[in-house]
């Protein structure tokens, strides 16, 4: 078996978010997340309910990238009915971020100031009905200052401090589960939700993170090296849900 | 009896005023009745508030500088995820925004559809989407909390108005019933009923017994009720995707955006595909029957 890229590495971690999710809508956006969430529910958590990534939930593990690749349908979600299960709440997305702060606060809308941007990027999209309503984890692929900041400039996804400053109105259905990088694992369990170094991928060096991030991370006892893709499940990732190697323009290494 | 409500795209431009605020129908490069469109950017209408899960329809309308206001939830060419024009609008200041979670903005059509003054969220709460757009209001429910306090906080997200709404659908009769044959409706029915008056085209005018033929009765989810005027527009949707039709022209929908890289470029496009008439553009890009 050829060697273990970090792409393979990143989906792993991605999967281990969903561990644990059960029987819920797991809606990862981006290629490295579509496969992580895949290969929790090909391994670990095969109840999860995923969607064809238009308006389809798909039974079948769907491979990315292929054109016109079978879709098993067990239900029919078009947008509004998404909408209606994002309010329910049993859903766990996976977005990306242009900018985050220790709190988890994301910003994908623009960078500079949002009435005359420097850069319009995607807007809010759905970031604040996510963050407010569900659990929600992010992948950002290149792990820099320029991504993890001391202040986003626009807050889309919802951070611990704000969620906290609201009060239950804003906490009782937040949860931002973990920030998976090309670098590391990142998490909030700590006294105060301030983001922590939860985990480094192989090769890489607590100080490579640390001076990656713009931001003090917590750092704490409890870190480990994050694991290795089984041989099942590098089998699933490589001939099943991505054959073509997308994963590799993600991430590289 | 089913009426006759048949009208050309200039017919319908003609109902459309200056400063209007009018909803696009579709999703970013989806279903997006671009025939229309077209005709709004060969018409004198100008300070437009535009309504859109937003693609070509709002990038298309800000380079031809239609657009005072845009409101969405997004601007996308799906496969290429930021419209190029509507961001050069943004980033030079010359379209004002209200950008909302996509959520919110369903919320608001249905609000409006409903007649209701705002519909109650959680989604925006925390954000800076409030901060950012201080219009937007919150409301404390009457009700009590889920600890027994006062009762919860929460956005009100406004009814959005309009004056008017522009859909495309895969069939329709004369009288507006029409169906949607790919595989989501997107808001066009929210759209059709907050709108003061509603013009949808279409990929073909057909007997209305021939609906129920074509797709089962759940896709006939546009109703005469929601509809002043109904367009036949084979191709009315491209170069955005219309399944089972036809999907999207990715190539002349790079064509497009390519154009945001220069005026001239742009002002070729425009002469080359939009100055002469939707039969033109059709013989142009080279789907004309």
């Amino acid at each position: 078996m050829s060697e273990i890229s970090r792409s393979e590495v990143c989906v792993v971690a991605v999967a281990e978010c969903f561990r644990g999710d059960g029987e819920r809508l797991c809606n990862p956006i981006g290629t490295v997340p579509m496969i992580g969430g895949r290969l929790a529910r090909e391994s670990f958590e095969p109840y999860l309910v995923m969607t064809d990534g238009y308006a389809m939930f798909a039974a079948n593990a769907m491979p990315v990238g292929v054109a016109d690749a079978e879709v098993v349908v067990e239900a029919w979600n078009p947008y509004a009915q998404m909408f209606s299960v994002l309010w329910n709440g049993n859903r766990h997305v996976m977005m990306g971020a242009s900018q985050m702060d220790r709190f988890g606060n994301q910003n994908f809308a623009c960078i500079g100031d949002w009435h005359k941007p420097k850069a319009q990027l995607l807007g809010f999209r759905g970031a604040p009905g996510n963050t407010m309503n569900h659990t929600t984890s992010y992948f950002i692929p290149n792990h820099s200052p320029k991504v993890f900041v001391d202040q986003v400039d626009v807050v889309c996804g919802v951070g611990y401090d704000r969620a906290a400053e609201l009060g239950l109105v804003a906490s009782r259905f937040h949860e931002i589960r973990r920030v998976v990088t090309n670098l590391a694992t990142m998490d909030f369990d700590t006294p105060d939700h301030r983001m922590r170094l939860r985990s480094i991928h192989p090769g890489v060096t607590v100080d490579d993170v640390v001076e990656a991030t713009g931001f003090e991370l917590v750092v704490d006892d409890r870190l480990e090296e994050s694991r290795l893709p089984t041989a099942e499940e590098l089998r699933l990732i490589r001939e099943v849900l991505d054959p073509n190697n997308i994963r590799s323009a993600e991430v590289r290494g | 009896m089913i009426p006759d409500k048949r009208l050309t795209e200039e017919e319908v431009v003609a109902e459309l005023r200056d400063g209007m605020t009018i909803a696009i129908g579709g999703w970013a490069s989806r279903r997006k009745p671009m025939s229309l469109v077209r005709a709004i950017v060969r018409s004198s209408l100008k300070d437009l508030t535009i309504v859109s899960y937003g693609g070509p329809d709002i990038g298309l309308l800000c380079a031809a500088g239609k657009v005072r206001k845009a409101v969405y939830g997004f601007v996308s060419l799906d496969t290429i995820p930021l419209e190029p024009h509507f961001r050069i609008a943004r980033q030079s200041g010359t379209v004002e925004a209200m950008e909302l979670d996509e959520g919110m903005l369903l919320l608001g059509l249905q609000a409006a559809a409903w007649r209701v003054p705002f519909l109650p969220t959680r989604a925006g709460l925390g954000s800076d989407l409030l901060r950012m757009m201080p219009e937007i209001l919150t409301v404390r429910s009457p009700y009590p909390g889920p600890d027994g306090s006062e009762g919860e906080e929460l956005v009100a997200m406004p009814a959005i108005e309009l004056d008017a709404a522009l859909i495309h659908m895969n069939r329709a009769d004369q009288g507006g019933n029409a169906q949607f044959l790919g595989p989501d409706l997107y808001m066009d029915d929210l759209m059709a009923m907050a709108a003061g008056k509603t013009f949808m085209s279409t990929e073909r005018i057909v007997p209305t017994e021939e609906l129920a033929a074509t797709g089962s009765f759940h896709t006939q989810r546009i109703s005469r009720l929601m509809v002043t005027g109904v367009v036949e527009a084979p191709h009315g949707a491209h170069f955005t995707e219309c399944p089972p039709d036809y999907g999207r022209d990715e190539a002349f929908q790079k064509e497009y955006a390519a154009t945001v890289s220069s005026a001239e470029l742009w002002d070729a496009f425009r002469a080359k595909y939009l100055d002469g008439t939707e039969a033109d553009y059709q013989r142009a890009v080279g789907v004309s029957s």
